[in-house]
């Protein structure tokens, strides 16, 4: 008898509980629902869908990692930078407003990696009033934080792969990802950091 | 095919808020279609508003106004249950008339 | 030790300068109310409803019987009560998806075709985004209400908000990379916080849209499938469960709001 009582009262928390609350992870219904339902189209690949290590991660602390997980991580990503062979990193600026302000690439209406989309998300230049604020302003970048070669450094790593600094920062990996090349990462710095370009006026 | 306009005229005092809702693709003959080829030009040259049977506007067109125009002009001397009609014509000699009954305004 | 400090100190100031309100937001209310008295979505919505009235199809029959979930033929009120869950189908299915189910079941024609070339161009607009932006306006005016009721709903929602918050392609985006914050912008184009009830209106509200942009008539659909576009996703397929799912986490997000009909973009 008192078993058949405390089942009807753990079935009825059940209930409830499943009325209250999602009783479990829909994210490997999300992910087989997603890889049933989409399809690949011109360089936009399926295995777009697969998570890497950074994004998994991301994904599953919420964009809020440990620390551990995240030192990890960003030391790979860190270690994974193709910097220069030359060691320069400063290109041409006039050129890395042009780059900054190309939306296109990588989708599957590209044909590959073109600009830096770089406005979508910041202030850059004092004379573009449609910039975007899901990122910081990098008005007078180099101004403000000095023109030294570990600035530059910065900069160039920082645009090459976002996430060796910040996890899970919303900033893409154009570097990584092949979406810029060298030359077009080094005229981005360049914008940031030349003396001579209007960020730093 | 000349697709139907969308005609609202209300009534403030005597003068009738017209407001003309009209489908055309208003083809400049500079755009290329998705297979690369020009559109060629296809737009309403002129339109023209009849108050019971009276013309009481005309007007010139260019191939300058956008697709699915919106025309609003105020006519003076209307009262409710006066039919207002508005005609277009396009360059390739397609016509399209609707027309409305006026209501009194709020 | 100083740079730091000044630069801390600058920091604040270009923090605050970004958080003061958006004066280019207000004008696009504003000018979206204004483009909304005489919006060319009308014309849709007239072409729409002869559509949903003609004898069409293989099966020569029109869609007067299809059933978007308040009885077979019930327009009204339908749009705002949507994505919900259908026995016929076995899945939840938004208007749209729901629009070709009744085309397919009712006029026999093919889901190939229709998924074929589903979004508008400045050359051709495809039949069902004309039907929805007439289904669409026969909710003008109601609130927002997509049914939670069936389990499968329920978990529509569940998989959506999973989906949403979903970090992959090529540049490591979510939904909520752009659409989980306050006040923030992509280029001028202000993002909704589409995890609040009062921003999720911003996903259902305007579409159907009358873009200016090419003079074009779109569904939410195609917004959807060029959000995944732009995130340098795989492409999602059209009317697909993934799209519902997405579409019952958004649009239960806002229930309760009053939904104005279809809407004018830039």
């Amino acid at each position: 008898m008192r078993l058949a009582s405390a089942a009807v009262l753990a079935i009825a928390a059940a209930f409830l509980a499943s009325c209250a609350t999602p009783q479990r992870d829909y994210r490997p219904d999300a992910l087989a629902m997603m890889k049933r339902d989409f399809h690949g189209r011109g360089i936009a690949g399926m295995d777009r869908l697969n998570e890497d290590a950074v994004q998994a991660a991301c994904n599953k602390y919420q964009d809020n990692p440990p620390q551990e997980v995240a030192d990890k991580l960003q030391k790979e990503q860190l270690a994974a930078i193709k910097w220069p062979a030359d060691g320069k990193l400063l290109g041409d600026w006039k050129s890395g407003e042009r780059i900054a302000q190309d939306g296109r690439g990588m989708s599957w209406s590209d044909k590959g990696g073109v600009g830096g989309s770089c406005y979508n998300c910041h202030q850059i230049g004092p004379r573009e009033s449609s910039f975007g604020t899901i990122g910081p302003s990098l008005y007078q970048f180099a101004k403000l934080r000095g023109y030294g070669a570990d600035i530059q450094r910065y900069a160039y790593g920082k645009i090459y792969n976002a996430k060796a600094y910040n996890l899970c920062s919303q900033m893409p990996r154009m570097g990584h990802v092949d979406a810029l090349t060298e030359q077009q990462i080094r005229d981005l710095v360049a914008l940031l950091m030349d003396p001579a370009s209007p960020v730093n006026q | 095919m000349a697709e139907p306009m969308k005609i609202r005229a209300t009534l403030q005092g005597d003068v009738a808020d017209v407001r003309v809702l009209m489908a055309h693709p208003m083809e400049t003959g500079l755009r290329k279609d998705s297979a690369g080829k020009l559109v060629p030009l296809h737009f309403i040259q002129s339109i023209t508003a009849q108050l019971n049977g009276k013309t009481v506007f005309a007007a010139d067109v260019s191939q300058a106004v956008s697709r699915n125009p919106v025309f609003a002009f105020k006519v003076k001397g209307a009262k409710a249950g006066d039919k207002l009609s508005v005609t277009w014509q396009d360059n390739k000699g397609d016509k399209r008339t609707d027309e409305v009954v006026i209501r009194a305004g709020s | 030790m100083k740079r730091a400090l000044v630069l801390g100190s600058l920091a604040v100031a270009w923090a605050a300068a970004a958080q003061t309100p958006d004066p280019t937001a207000a004008e696009f209310d504003k000018f979206r109310e204004i483009m909304e008295q005489d919006n060319p979505a009308e014309l849709f919505e007239v072409k729409g409803e002869e559509l949903w009235r003609a004898r069409r199809g293989p099966k020569n029959a029109s869609l007067e019987q299809c059933d978007l979930g308040l009885g077979p033929g019930v327009v009204k009120g339908a749009y705002a009560q949507m994505p919900r869950y259908f026995a016929d189908a076995d899945r939840v299915m938004d208007a749209e998806a729901r629009i070709v189910q009744c085309m397919i079941t009712l006029q026999g024609f093919k889901y190939a075709d229709l998924a074929k070339q589903p979004f508008s161009n400045a050359d051709r607009t495809p039949d069902p985004v004309s039907l929805i932006t007439y289904v669409a306006a026969q909710s003008r005016g109601m609130k927002v209400a997509a049914p939670q009721n069936h389990p499968k709903e329920r978990a529509a929602y569940e998989t959506g908000k999973a989906i949403f918050f979903y970090r992959a392609g090529a540049y490591d985006f979510s939904c909520a990379s752009c659409h989980s914050v306050d006040d923030k912008r992509i280029r001028t184009q202000p993002l909704p916080n589409f995890t609040k009830p009062n921003q999720a209106i911003g996903a259902v509200q305007g579409w159907p849209g009358y873009r200016m942009t090419g003079g074009v008539m779109h569904s939410v659909q195609w917004r959807i499938n060029d959000c995944f576009r732009q995130q340098r996703f795989p492409e999602p397929g059209y009317a697909s469960e993934t799209v519902s799912a997405l579409l019952a986490y958004l649009t239960v997000n806002a229930n309760g709001h009053v939904y104005r009909g279809p809407g004018i973009k830039r």
